[in-house]
């Protein structure tokens, strides 16, 4: 038998209404490989995301975590994954060791080890010296951190980043960038990002797909897609030469949420 | 078995955080204690003084359980505007992606919102003490006015995760929740006896959950006969009811 895809993503369609989200994704991640969904906002990559971390029901198609198919066993997939949304998300009116031990409890995390688990993965992210200071006086790239070391907490074998430094300054931005890096050479843990940066791209991801308009358009690594273009060719003209499009302009759908609900108080 | 140990253990983590922040930040805790505070210092002592309202007992202690009710009510009706909150800043789908079930989630917010009233309710019941209500020494009795008060925030703010869950946005919640709060407290028996209402006043009391809330408390607070019973039955389904709708609808808070 052989070990399955950390993700495998069949024929994958998302309908809001009329507006298609994501239309025909087939998508494999080989277990301990960064992968990189690329492209503009309202691509499709964040509702990709929603689907194979059970917060969105598949219109039609497959997504499964190591071999665990996300509509059928939803709860044991929530147990292999790590989940960072987009939004700086951790609960300013606690303080960074609460935030973490709140998802220790909620990953099970046996009382015994709760507090050593909760103190390492504080002290991993850089988090030790600030762990007991409340959130609302971090700044965004120790939130970014603080909600790393809250998706680790349960040990994850997938990892899931929805635009890891949107909005970070670029020290911060690196910081994250090590961290991740870091961890995958410590843990050989999977990850899967999403990002509209392509020096992000480049940087974290053994491999991309460019995702433009619901659709996926190309797969490979950064320096395979690269070089079919040409030995000067940068991500930049990748996404362009298979898009007619630039990672700037955005796609149709720039704002999914908005016409996500638009769609749902239309009914 | 084990699923409910894991959702017990949930609402008991969700719990938890709720008594944290409460740790950090206590002037919440204060600013609301001042409306309680007005209502029994001015209404109740005018309204002692005039005699209007005839009650078997002081109007001040008939009142004060009314006002612990509407305390509870005020902190749990606008209990959305925190999920809305969290929904928007990507922490609700955070939680949504770990093992937690729906109804454990649910649950474990509702009861959150019940350990904030609580909390809330032993700073009202202080205040009337001072003021020379009779509060019963009981401690099964203040147990129990415990189950109450939990039971009671936890139906009233699934409810205003119910109409988060509709109306999608803070603002319309607020106005909602506005618009409801005051006919749910006047179409009780919170500041006067059912007897007194006219006909029509009084059906809409004998649906409203906080008539039964307020009757409890005014029973084992003033030890004084009440529908025990009833008013826990009826607070037991209204909070079963209003957590299953909520569970429902929360997916698509995170859609």
């Amino acid at each position: 038998m052989s070990v399955p895809a950390a993700v495998s993503i069949r024929d994958l369609r998302v309908l809001f209404g009329d507006t298609i989200a994501v239309e025909g994704v087939d998508l494999e991640v080989a277990p301990g490989e960064v992968f990189g969904l690329l492209g503009p906002n309202g691509a499709g990559k964040t509702t990709t995301i929603r689907v194979l971390t059970t917060l969105l029901p598949a219109t039609s198609g497959s997504a499964g975590v190591f071999g665990v198919d996300v509509a059928r066993h939803p709860m044991d997939v929530r147990r292999l994954l790590g989940f960072v949304p987009q939004q700086l998300s951790a609960d300013a009116a606690l303080t960074g060791r609460e935030n973490v031990s709140l998802f220790a409890r909620l990953f099970d995390v046996p009382r015994r080890t709760r507090p050593a688990v909760v103190g390492e993965m504080l002290e991993t992210m850089g988090l030790g010296e600030s762990a007991d200071r409340l959130v609302s006086t971090y700044s965004g790239g120790m939130i970014r951190r603080l909600e790393l070391a809250q998706a680790l907490v349960n040990r994850p074998r997938l990892l899931v980043l929805d635009e890891p430094t949107i909005g970070l300054d670029p020290i911060a931005r690196s910081s994250v960038w090590e961290r991740i890096e870091r961890l995958r050479e410590e843990t050989g843990m999977t990850v899967l990002l999403t990002t509209h940066y392509l020096d992000e791209a480049d940087a974290l991801c053994d491999r991309v797909a460019l995702m433009h308009r619901a659709r996926l358009r190309a797969l490979g690594t950064p320096d395979g897609l690269k070089a079919d273009l040409g030995p000067d060719a940068t991500l930049e003209d990748v996404f362009r030469h298979h898009t007619g499009d630039t990672l700037e302009a955005g796609g149709d759908m720039r704002n999914v949420r908005q016409t996500r609900r638009t769609a749902s108080r239309l009914g | 078995m084990a699923a409910w140990r894991q959702s017990g253990s949930r609402v008991v983590a969700l719990c938890l955080v709720e008594l944290q922040k409460l740790r950090h930040d206590r002037k919440e805790l204060y600013t609301r204690a001042i409306q309680p505070a007005l209502w029994l210092l001015i209404f109740g002592e005018t309204f002692s003084r005039l005699h209007a309202i005839p009650t078997s007992v002081p109007y001040l202690d008939y009142l004060a359980p009314g006002i612990l009710a509407q305390s509870v009510l005020f902190i749990s009706i606008f209990y959305g505007i925190q999920i809305i909150w969290e929904r928007d800043a990507g922490v609700l789908a955070k939680l949504m992606a770990t093992p937690t079930p729906r109804f454990a989630l649910v649950t474990g917010k509702a009861f959150a919102a019940g350990v904030r009233a609580l909390v809330q309710g032993v700073v009202v019941l202080i205040l009337a003490a001072v003021l020379g209500v009779a509060l019963t020494a009981n401690p099964l009795r203040l147990l129990a006015v415990a189950v109450v008060v939990i039971l009671s925030a936890a139906f009233f703010s699934t409810l205003s995760i119910v109409l988060a869950g509709i109306v999608l946005s803070r603002e319309r919640l607020m106005g909602i929740g506005q618009a409801i709060t005051m006919p749910l407290f006047f179409a009780s028996n919170a500041l006067y006896p059912v007897a007194l209402m006219p006909g029509w006043v009084r059906a809409i009391s004998k649906v409203n959950p906080l008539s039964y809330e307020v009757d409890a408390l005014r029973g084992l607070l003033l030890d004084r006969p009440a529908a025990i019973g009833t008013d826990l039955a009826v607070l037991v389904v209204a909070a079963g009811v209003g957590i299953t709708v909520a569970a429902s609808l929360l997916p698509r808070l995170t859609r």
